[in-house]
């Protein structure tokens, strides 16, 4: 046993309580991780796959680009693209999953066609090109920080509460239960010595008693 | 709701694009700078940062720190030389982490 503790009637009240409150916390604990995990495989594979298309959509983008700047020089395309030509929309908020904090991003902008935010005069298509499918890209973008995000605070949450259950499971409720066990046959066994003691000192006074009347006895036949 | 924004970081040539719909753009390239404006931006109350994954390797320390926070999500994107598979490995970390053992791109 790593600690010592009291073989007391008190200690061991104290000690069931304990384990009763640990078991139940280690059932809803466990039932949590459970369902965090269930939460987690759903948000993981969509993160998958929308990490892979956007990756794919990002490098077509940087292409063409590329491709433009290529065309037109540096110093043209960084003029073209100095003015936005309108703000992305989009909501963000907060959503709680299992009561861990997330983040919801919603691209709140219509399907309308993108406003290119440059004059058509000195640039090249390409760039035109790239900043359409940026733009078609931009929802795809935003879900794809919110399920990443989701997936880190979760994937971290999840550790956290499997070394809880785990804790509980392994150390404190096995320990809780050896010291009720040393306690109960400890009081069992003072329970014992108390009884053969009585035991004792009612057989002492017996002998004692008979022997007394073993005296009185022999002085009446004298 | 409090209004977030969207930023982007990283070399011109892979994130100057990113203005044209209207994200704010930074321009950096070197450890020191990115980690100092990854700070600024998260203070500032920025909703998601986009860093290239060439700068973002840069600035492990600065990322990790933000990872347990609801805000700013930062999210690796590849940057104009392509992919370095760091956003993937991200994600392999994320499910190791969760369930302790890759179980799901054992493929990838």
């Amino acid at each position: 046993m790593a600690t010592q503790v009291n073989p007391t009637r008190m200690e061991l009240t104290r000690l069931k309580k304990r384990l009763v409150t640990a078991v139940r916390g280690h059932k809803l604990l466990k039932d949590k991780r459970d369902e965090m995990v269930r939460q987690f495989m759903l948000h993981i594979r969509r993160n998958h796959a929308l990490r892979l298309e956007v990756e794919k959509a990002l490098q077509g983008v940087s292409t063409r680009f590329a491709m433009a700047k290529a065309q037109m020089g540096a110093l043209r395309i960084s003029e073209a693209l100095l003015y936005p030509a309108r703000a992305a929309v989009y909501e963000v908020g907060m959503k709680n999953v299992m009561s861990v904090d997330v983040p919801t991003i919603t691209f709140t902008g219509g399907e309308e066609a993108t406003e290119i935010p440059y004059a058509f005069t000195f640039t090249s298509s390409s760039l035109d090109n790239a900043v359409v499918e940026l733009s078609a890209l931009l929802p795809k973008l935003l879900e794809l920080a919110e399920v990443e995000k989701t997936c880190n605070l979760l994937a971290d949450e999840i550790e956290k509460t499997r070394r809880r259950v785990n804790a509980l499971e392994y150390v404190m409720i096995p320990e809780m239960q050896t010291n009720i066990k040393f306690i109960t046959m400890k009081l069992a066994e003072n329970e014992r010595a108390s009884t053969v003691r009585l035991m004792k000192a009612k057989d002492m006074m017996a002998a004692q008693e008979a022997k007394a009347q073993a005296e009185r006895a022999a002085k009446r036949a004298v | 709701m409090k209004e977030r924004k969207i930023a982007v970081i990283g070399d011109p040539g892979s994130v100057m694009i990113f203005k044209a719909i209207g994200l704010d753009v930074y321009y950096e390239e070197q450890g020191p700078m990115i980690e100092k404006r990854i700070h600024k931006l998260a203070d500032k109350g920025y909703a998601i940062i986009y860093i290239t994954e060439e700068a973002a390797q840069l600035v492990p320390e600065a990322i990790d720190y933000y990872t347990t926070a609801t805000f700013p999500a930062i999210i690796p994107i590849p940057s104009a030389k392509g992919s370095l598979g760091l956003g993937m490995k991200k994600l392999k970390g994320n499910v190791e982490k969760a369930v302790g053992a890759d179980i799901l791109f054992k493929e990838g």
